[in-house]
């Protein structure tokens, strides 16, 4: 069961939603749509619904073309935003709703839900009622509603975005692993680089409509393809650097370049963990603020020259380098992506 | 302490502006100086000429009207929100309209539009349906009249209760499930929206039960306009028949706000 995405365009007014967005996505696989709020997204999931119909384009689910079948006649579970469960019914029924729409038999409805229930964790509370759960449980009824008619694509648009740190993190596990089990193709929208990263099989990273990238996560982090991916994903810090050649100068290193630079003066785009943190007296700039996160302490070094860096280093080296301690500033080794020069030195830290 | 007070203090207020002047009427209709207590009042009503059966034309004139109003109201509300939010303002400025103008306005131009359309239709078979929508026992066109001045409140009450609900993701979880469209709307979106529509119908009907100028200009004998033909003359009859109208739309009530309140 794949999803082929081609060529979709959509606008709104003057708005572009999708501006020619092609994709495929694989049997099984869970895919990741990320990017910005308003970079069409959901667009792109309402198009595999059938809720939205692109002006251009085609969606093909399973190599059939569905881009003109109505929403109700398409395979696709979707799990919304929004809490969407049917106010009016009961937990059993919201799950049962799809067999209730195909008239199947009371006695395979209740069986069906139970199973499904019991399948998201929720088994023995099919007789409540919506308002009598919790976000974090309406979500997974309403994820057991979507998978209820064993659709051939399940569609997730941020469904954990209206919930508490501690349960996105778990049920965002939840799904994968019921994802998992299941084989079932997925397609997962979300604005939370770290949850694409942590759950999907390959993530596409979307911008004004556009695929600016897809790969999988390890690849999106390592080797972004943009310099827009580079700074959507992962925190990236932005250091003067200049062009010569096959390579960029940045305090004092050459580095090789990583694609094209858009010009001579350059912003190079550096990973905190590339960055390298060692006390001395003579350094290019003092450490102004340490966070401890456990494995890894984030410092932040006030460069003599203007602007700041964020450095990732070992949590047992958080002691050691502390803030107002003088230090050196290198860098690792290795391909680097450049930007046009924005202005003074300053990491870019996603929203997460 | 004092949220509780006031609340009863305003209560009791409202209770005794309401309840003194219909507890006087009552006691208007069931004694008189001469006769002392007695129900003739009430008797007479009964037994009056016309009663029932302009009483039933009225229920049924509610009941058409009900059913008219819902079906255009709801679905065009709908399709605004889902597909057109911008026309929005455009809707709730039309429904307003039949507000602003004067039943009079009102009545003068349906007749007109009868009588200019009666003649230009003559000899055609539209002449037929002309006349038997203005038939005596059930007017149509009354019903139509009807549908326009419960159109308001039967939009504003489903606007609110549309409002509570987030229709579009339900609308969309139920397309996404297989439902039909016919299958969102009934199933779905009526189930969600009972009180809103028991609202709605309960103004529709008490509109109805009480309209008099453009019935009786019309010619027509609804229960409004038999209540004033009968009560006449007799005065004690005439608050007997106001006292009894107010009792049944009351009970109509209780009986709608209590199918609405059934889908908790
Ligand atoms: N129904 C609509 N009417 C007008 N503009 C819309 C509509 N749906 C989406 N848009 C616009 O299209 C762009 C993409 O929206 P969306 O797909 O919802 O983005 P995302 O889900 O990535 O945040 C946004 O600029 C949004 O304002
Ligand atoms: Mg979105």
């Amino acid at each position: 069961m794949t999803v082929e995405l081609r060529e979709l365009r959509r606008s709104f007014g003057g708005t572009v939603a999708l501006d020619g967005l092609s994709l495929t996505i694989e049997q099984g696989e869970l895919i990741a749509f990320l990017g910005p709020s308003g970079c069409g997204k959901t667009t792109a999931l309402r198009c595999v619904a059938g809720f939205e119909r692109p002006d251009t384009g085609a969606v093909f689910i399973d190599g059939a073309d569905v881009t003109r079948v109505p929403a109700n006649r398409r395979d696709a579970g979707m799990v919304f935003q929004s809490y969407s469960l049917f106010p009016n019914l009961n937990v059993r029924d919201n799950v049962a709703f799809g067999l209730r729409v195909r008239r199947r038999p009371t006695s395979e409805r209740h069986s069906r839900a139970a199973e499904l229930l019991e399948l998201v964790g929720l088994g023995g509370f099919g007789e409540r009622y919506p308002h009598q759960l919790s976000g974090g449980q309406q979500q997974r009824v309403a994820l057991a509603r979507a998978l209820a008619l064993q659709p051939k694509v399940l569609l997730l648009d941020e469904p954990l975005s209206a919930l508490d740190a501690k349960v996105r993190v778990n049920l965002r596990e939840e799904i994968r692993r019921l994802q998992l089990e299941l084989g079932i193709t997925t397609i997962f929208v979300t604005h939370d680089q770290e949850e694409a990263l942590s759950v999907a099989d390959r993530v596409a990273v979307l911008k004004s409509g556009r695929l600016e990238q897809v790969a999988p996560p390890a690849e999106v982090y390592d080797r972004p393809a943009t310099p827009f991916v580079a700074e959507f994903v992962g925190t990236m810090n932005h250091l003067p650097g200049r062009v010569s050649g096959e390579t960029v100068e940045v305090f004092g290193h050459f580095l090789p370049l990583d694609g094209a630079a858009p010009g001579e003066e350059v912003d190079v785009l550096v990973r905190p963990e590339a960055v390298r943190v060692s006390p001395s007296e003579e350094g290019r700039g003092f450490i102004l603020a340490s966070s401890f996160r456990g494995s890894i302490a984030r410092l932040r070094v006030q460069l003599d020259s203007g602007g700041e860096v964020l450095a990732d280093v070992p949590g047992h080296e958080a002691v050691r380098l502390a803030p107002g301690l003088k230090v050196d500033v290198t860098l690792v080794e290795r391909p680097v992506l450049t930007a046009p020069r924005t202005a003074v030195a300053a990491p870019v830290e996603p929203v997460a | 302490m004092a949220g509780v007070t006031w609340r009863r203090l305003t209560l009791g207020v409202a209770a005794v502006y309401f309840l003194v002047p219909l507890a006087i009427a009552v006691w208007f209709t069931v004694y008189n100086e001469s006769l002392g207590f007695s129900l003739g009042a009430y008797g007479r009503i009964v037994s009056a000429p016309g009663f029932g059966e302009s009483l039933l034309k009225s229920l049924l004139l509610g009941a058409a009207v009900i059913v008219l109003v819902l079906l255009l109201a709801l679905p065009a509300l709908l399709a605004v929100r889902l597909g057109a939010p911008g026309l929005r303002p455009v809707l709730e400025t039309i429904t307003t309209l039949p507000l602003i103008v004067p039943p009079i306005t009102y009545v003068v131009g349906i007749a007109n539009a009868l009588r200019g359309g009666t003649d230009a239709l003559a000899a055609t078979p539209f002449w037929q349906t002309l006349i038997s929508i203005q038939d005596e026992d059930f007017p149509v066109v009354l019903v139509l009249a009807y549908v326009m001045l419960a159109l308001p409140f039967a939009y504003r009450s489903l606007d609110t209760g549309l409002r509570a609900v987030d229709v579009r993701t339900l609308v969309e979880a139920a397309r996404n499930l297989g439902a039909s469209w016919p299958y969102v709307l009934f199933r779905v979106i009526l189930p969600n929206l009972r009180s809103a529509v028991a609202g709605a119908s309960f103004l529709s009907l008490a509109l109805v039960m009480g309209e008099y100028t453009i019935a009786a200009l019309m010619g027509y004998r609804t229960f409004p306009v038999w209540i004033v033909t009968v009560s006449g003359s007799d005065g004690q009859l005439s608050v007997a028949l106001s006292v009894l109208s107010l009792g049944l739309i009351w009970l109509l009530l209780l009986t709608l706000s209590g199918a609405g309140r059934k889908s908790k």
